[in-house]
């Protein structure tokens, strides 16, 4: 495949709890512009390594290395800022604000206005407000949750409430958007038009990486593919790949499955 | 063509609304008055507590920080006006610049407070903000050796009463043929206060910075995970509650004339949250209806209660200053029990807890 710029490289990166090694020695590699995915048994370390890269865990060994520069280990708005954004496998949104306004909280990084611009509300700060619902508006459209803008989040079906956490993510303007099992939950014409908006997702310019169990998804989405298993990187290759490595078969479908 | 007209319509209606709240405004110390000077004080207390609840609800209704020893502001700021204005040190600076300097000092002491619980949320933070609260009153109780500062647990006499220029609103002067007592001064000077500390909270709550704190309310990760620093935000919620209790504190020296760690106690931090509470949290009309109750219902019964037994059993049955406290208890259980979400809550709150998911 042709060669593109790396964005992501995790390096030998390890973390523990306690006598637990959730993550051994992790290193890979995500080149711009793919949907990269990352699976493995329950267990294997893969939420533990989203934490690790966007902040939320310190890692005890290795690093980051993210659009040329390393991450600072421990902050995750820091992580943010440099343009990673994620989504939780139990989804985290502001259940008691409404959709276009987990959006607008999204936007935060990208915008200034302080306390003075609050209270005075100059005309900078009231030109920024307007951006700010404008792009709200434009990415609840993207996601297609935009008839649903001034409901709560928790009165959002199961799937809106996915999307819209992709449309909070997207609001940071990420150059990596982390999903973290989008397609948990979801039924077969969900999960499809979830596929869809990943790929376009990926068409305009962010690069995806795809936790997720759903083996079908992953290997009709993702440009590459790593194994984890008990904390460790068994497998990186193509999803054609991926699927015949034996090892994978052990450790993921169960050695029986091909 | 329709919606125009439509708007006019409820713009005049917006301003009927806001010119009856002023008449309104302004008749309440004169009518206050006709049952004597001690109703414009109470009066202005409800005022002060408005200020002070609603610089509290910053912390605990926008950001969810839940501060117990929100009165220690209130006691910086009250300190620093009564010793910059007082005999005591014989220092007597003018309010304007003791005003600023109090509340920049008590936003001061709010940082010193943000910052080591950062990390602690809850009743934990509820905890670590309570002990605040009493070192400082013990501070101010023990702080007369072996330098006096603060003159322990007699307090400070004779402080200043604001002034500007000749115009003392420590007596009662005649304007344009109205004679306007020193209460009633005080009364206009807390309405412009509390008017601006109800703009400040009006317009943070629909700002970038209202979302943030709301976000780190429902979802600390999550918001973080936005990219939001929740450290610094955090810090600005109690940066800023503390400010306008610095302030309030200023005008309640100035008032009063007088201070002692007495007016600090924990009690009056509970007070403060439970207006907050009980009123509707985050709700700017309810945490000022929270105010306002809190201040006249303990007052009311006080000079209700007595002549209320007599009329129903011809003499007094219980002391009336413990009844005071059974009735005004009382009252906060049953609000609690029947309303939980305050007596005036904000429709987003009510759902929350109708919900039973906070």
């Amino acid at each position: 495949m042709s060669e593109k710029p790396i964005l992501l490289a995790a390096c030998e990166v390890a973390k523990h709890f306690g006598g637990v090694k959730a993550l051994h020695d992790v290193s890979l590699t995500i080149r711009r512009g793919e949907i990269y995915g990352l699976i493995g048994p329950n267990g294997a370390g893969k939420t533990t390594f989203f934490n690790c890269l966007t902040g939320l865990y310190k890692n005890e060994g290795g690093y980051f290395v993210f659009d040329g520069n390393r991450l600072a280990a421990d902050a995750p708005h820091k992580a943010a800022a440099v343009g990673i954004a994620r989504t939780f496998q139990n989804i985290r949104l502001f259940g008691n604000m409404t959709a276009i306004e987990n959006v607008m909280v999204g936007r935060h990084l990208r915008t200034n206005a302080n306390v003075f611009g609050a209270i005075f509300r100059n005309p900078a700060t009231r030109a920024e407000e307007v951006a700010i619902v404008r792009r709200a508006e434009e990415l609840l459209h993207y996601v297609g949750i935009h008839e649903r803008a001034h409901d709560y989040a928790k009165h959002l079906s199961y799937g809106d409430q996915r999307r819209l956490e992709i449309a909070r993510a997207l609001a940071t303007e990420p150059k990596l958007l982390a999903l973290d099992e989008p397609a948990a939950g979801m039924n077969g014409t969900e999960t499809e038009a979830l596929r869809l908006l990943v790929e376009g997702i990926c068409r305009d310019g962010v690069t995806v990486l795809l936790i997720e169990h759903d083996v079908k998804l992953v290997m009709g989405l993702c440009t590459r593919v790593a194994v984890l298993d008990y904390g460790e990187k068994i497998c990186e290759d193509v999803p054609a790949a991926v699927q015949k490595d034996p090892r994978v078969i052990e450790a993921y479908l169960g050695g029986s499955v091909a | 063509m329709n919606r125009r007209v439509g708007k006019t319509v409820s713009w005049q209606r917006h301003w009927l609304g806001m010119l009856l709240v002023a008449v309104v405004l302004v008749a309440v110390p004169f009518v206050a008055a006709l049952g004597g000077q001690a109703w414009v004080r109470i009066a202005n207390f409800a005022i002060l507590y408005i200020f002070l609840a609603l610089g509290l609800n910053i912390v605990v209704g926008y950001a969810g920080l839940l501060d117990l020893g929100y009165v220690a502001f209130y006691a910086v700021g009250a300190y620093t006006y009564a010793l910059l204005a007082s005999p005591h040190f014989g220092i007597h600076l003018p309010f304007w610049v003791i005003l600023p300097f109090g509340a920049a000092l008590a936003c001061f002491f709010g940082v010193i407070l943000g910052a080591p619980t950062l990390k602690l949320r809850g009743d934990y933070l509820a905890i670590v903000t309570l002990g605040f609260g009493e070192i400082i009153r013990i501070f101010m109780n023990n702080l007369n050796a072996p330098i006096n500062i603060t003159n322990g647990a007699q307090g400070i006499t004779l402080i200043d009463p604001i002034r500007i220029g000749d115009f003392s609103f420590a007596q009662t002067s005649t304007v344009f043929g109205v004679s306007i007592s020193g209460p009633h001064k005080y009364y206009f000077l807390l309405v412009t206060l509390a008017i601006l500390v109800i703009f400040i909270n009006i317009r943070l709550q629909d700002s970038r910075i209202g979302r943030a704190w709301q976000a780190i309310r429902e979802d600390e990760v999550a918001a973080k995970a936005c990219g939001i620093n929740t450290r610094n935000i955090k810090l600005l919620a109690f940066a800023m509650g503390a400010s306008f209790g610095g302030i309030a504190g200023g005008v309640f020296s100035a008032m009063q004339g007088f201070v002692s760690p007495e007016s600090f106690s924990l009690m009056e931090s509970i007070t403060i949250l439970a207006m907050v509470v009980l009123g509707g949290m985050g709700h700017i009309p309810g945490v000022i209806l929270g105010a306002i109750l809190l201040t006249a219902l303990p007052e009311a019964l006080r000079y209700g209660i007595d002549p209320l037994q007599r009329m129903v059993f011809g003499h007094p049955v219980v002391d009336p200053e413990s009844m005071r406290m059974l009735v005004f208890g009382l009252a906060l259980v049953l609000v609690m029990r029947f309303r939980p979400a305050g007596l005036w809550p904000s429709s987003q709150r009510r759902r929350e807890l109708s919900e039973g998911t906070h």
